[in-house]
């Protein structure tokens, strides 16, 4: 029964090991339709926003009188806007900062919301504090406190990304929270405890891998909403300043000259309506890869 | 390990008082709980649900929440008390010198990390090895649990193995670190009868190999007798009796023991007899009789069980019991069923 097994034979067996749960993920995800098709559009729009601009000999800051609301058609595929710029580098260029935004406050939003849930979780009378405040911080309209944080910073992409991240980590602070709380539970943290491990080794070597799936899923969603809401911003004239493209200020642009011109606010439209669908496409599609009662079922 | 080892005390529990700050009030979950524990020693811990015995086991290891947890009376570990133990030095304890297994494998592992890494992380953390060292040790622990092919098992998840593979994982991670004193959370409850019996043999062995004292907290009578060398009955709260496994099962003492053993279905005889039952629920904390605890379900109970408790009395060699009638019940029983030896054969 207990064949002794050589060190190489045992290495075989680890990456063989290995090899076989990846190709499992790399199958799973590819039979998921949802996290495919909404990682598809994604990749789609980030390679536009990195590739596009060598392909246009238009910068996004080139004024040029003479073609002012040119349609769409012939140089400039998306037209012109009302100082003759070329739209389509406009949008592209708009990408880069939407995108990058809504990554920044992703990630900044997953790391303070993962210590601050994770800890709140865990200590009780921390809890009490820290939840009060997020309960707070969440009882504002995520926009209108946007806007407030923005109003005494100034108009600035740090700035928005800041606001963001204020408005958006209570929400993953509770999400974190509540899926710590039931992994406190479980048996195998007493029994770490029993095995004299350290609070924080517990929170973070063991709770803390326990919550990613919860805390990726919202994440995307954050992503999503950022994208949304730093739009509103820039349309309101609180975001991003004016010259620098961005969804919101293009929308904002082509609100006055809407029945002339209806290109200019139809295609950052569709850039933003396409970049948050592709992502609650994939955040979707991940929700149900990463949840453990659906891979039972496809195994 | 040391020559006569076997005799040596490695934890007396004096007296201990366990208090529970609750809504309604302060709940005493364990009243004034003696009992030892020597090197190479099996002690079962009996008794029903909410008997205390499962706090009584955490507090050894202090692991209540200590917010809402008063401790009363002495805990002492190889001579250090354990309920004044600094927070670093009782990590220190836990895990290496005391470790425990728990009632139910499922949810005992971690289910992010692979079996090797936990045992691994469980060996790092007490133990000055190299990561190598400690990977190779946990193979060697899991062989040790007789797991089959444990060089591919140490790399599997715990939704891969099943309730009994799972347990063995949790008592090799318990022992990598050679503990002193074992603390067996019933261990079998959750697991099917075949495989109780393969894990409470595996928990022998190993106890014989290290000479660990062994804390065997169960409701399960068969197992008792398999495994234990002494019994400890508890019943809300209290120890009412203490004896060897022997005398248990041969000429228990209390009413409520013999109650447990009556209880238990016999193979031989008539089938369609009904179980026996003790009657009455057990109180709960919050409404604890005044005199004697058990007097309320109890047919030999008089006057004076009503009134005042019984203390915990020593009796012959090493046997202890709570009640006030224990002698009249023994003579009763002499006359009625001749001798102790009788009913010896509950035990094999």
């Amino acid at each position: 029964m207990q064949n002794i097994m050589t060190e190489e034979q045992l290495n075989v067996l680890k990456s063989d090991m290995k090899r076989k749960h990846r190709n499992l993920l790399v199958k799973r995800f590819l039979s998921n339709k949802l996290a495919l098709s909404g990682s598809i559009i994604m990749i789609v729009i980030i390679l536009l926003a990195i590739i596009a601009p060598f392909f246009t000999s238009f910068t996004p800051y080139e004024l040029d009188a003479m073609k002012r609301l040119n349609a769409p058609g012939g140089e400039h595929f998306f037209g012109t806007d009302n100082y003759g710029r070329d739209l389509f580098s406009r949008v592209v260029h708009g990408a880069r900062v939407s995108l990058m935004i809504g990554f920044a406050v992703a990630i900044i939003t997953s790391i303070f919301g993962m210590i601050i849930g994770l800890y709140s979780a865990y200590f009780k009378k921390l809890d009490g504090v820290l939840m009060r405040i997020s309960d707070g911080l969440m009882a504002f309209p995520a926009i209108l406190l946007a806007i407030a944080i923005m109003a005494s910073l100034g108009p600035r992409v740090e700035n928005v990304i800041i606001a963001l991240t204020i408005v958006f980590t209570p929400s993953v602070a509770r999400t974190v929270r509540s899926a710590a709380l039931v992994v406190k539970e479980q048996t195998y943290v007493e029994a770490l405890r029993a095995q004299g491990a350290s609070s924080s080794r517990i929170i973070w070597l063991n709770i803390a891998p326990n919550v990613l799936s919860p805390l990726i899923v919202q994440a995307t969603f954050i992503f999503a909403d950022s994208i949304i809401i730093e739009a509103a911003l820039s349309f309101l004239g609180a975001g991003i300043p004016a010259p620098d493209p961005s969804w919101g200020n293009l929308l904002y642009d082509g609100k006055t000259v809407i029945f002339n011109a209806w290109w200019m606010t139809l295609f950052p439209g569709i850039a933003i309506m396409l970049t948050v669908f592709g992502l609650n496409l994939f955040g979707d599609g991940l929700r149900d890869l990463l949840d453990p009662h659906n891979n039972k079922a496809k195994k | 390990m040391r020559g006569d080892t076997m005799t040596e005390l490695l934890l007396e529990v004096k007296n201990l008082k366990v208090h529970f700050e609750t809504e309604n009030g302060t709940v005493t979950a364990v009243d004034d709980v003696s009992f030892s524990v020597k090197r190479g020693e099996t002690v079962g811990v009996v008794g029903e649900s909410g008997c205390g015995k499962s706090v009584t086991a955490e507090s050894i290891l202090r692991l209540l929440n200590e917010k809402h947890t008063n401790y009363e009376g002495n805990i002492l570990f190889e001579e250090k008390d354990i309920l004044k133990l600094s927070y670093s030095e009782l990590q220190k304890v836990r895990g290496n010198d005391i470790s425990m297994i728990f009632q139910d494998p499922m949810s005992s592992l971690n289910p992010v990390y692979t079996v090797g890494n936990q045992i691994v992380e469980a060996l790092l953390l007490h133990q000055n090895l190299t990561k190598k060292e400690a990977e190779s040790k946990a193979v060697e622990m899991l062989k040790l649990t007789g797991i089959p092919l444990p060089e591919k098992r140490v790399n599997e998840y715990p939704h891969e193995l099943s309730g009994g593979m799972r347990q063995r994982v949790m008592i090799a991670m318990a022992l990598s670190c050679k503990p002193k004193l074992l603390i067996a959370d019933e261990p079998t409850t959750a697991l099917d009868v075949t495989t109780q019996s393969q894990i409470l043999d595996l928990i022998n062995e190993l106890k014989d190999e290290f000479n660990m004292g062994t804390i065997m907290i169960t409701h399960d009578l068969g197992v008792v007798a398999e495994v234990c060398t002494k019994v400890v009955v508890m019943y809300l709260g209290q120890v009412i009796e203490e004896a060897s496994v022997e005398s248990i099962f041969s000429s228990p003492l209390h009413p409520y023991t013999q109650g447990l053993l009556k209880s238990i279905p016999q193979i031989e005889g008539p089938r369609d007899e009904k179980l026996y039952v003790i009657e009455g629920k057990v109180p709960t904390l919050t409404q604890i009789p005044k005199g004697c605890r058990f007097a309320p379900r109890c047919e030999f109970a008089t006057e004076i069980c009503r009134d005042k408790m019984p203390q915990l009395e020593s009796y012959e060699n090493d046997l202890k019991v709570r009640c006030w009638h224990f002698k009249d019940i023994q003579e009763k029983r002499g006359g009625m069923n001749g001798s102790r030896n009788e009913s010896q054969t509950v035990n094999s």
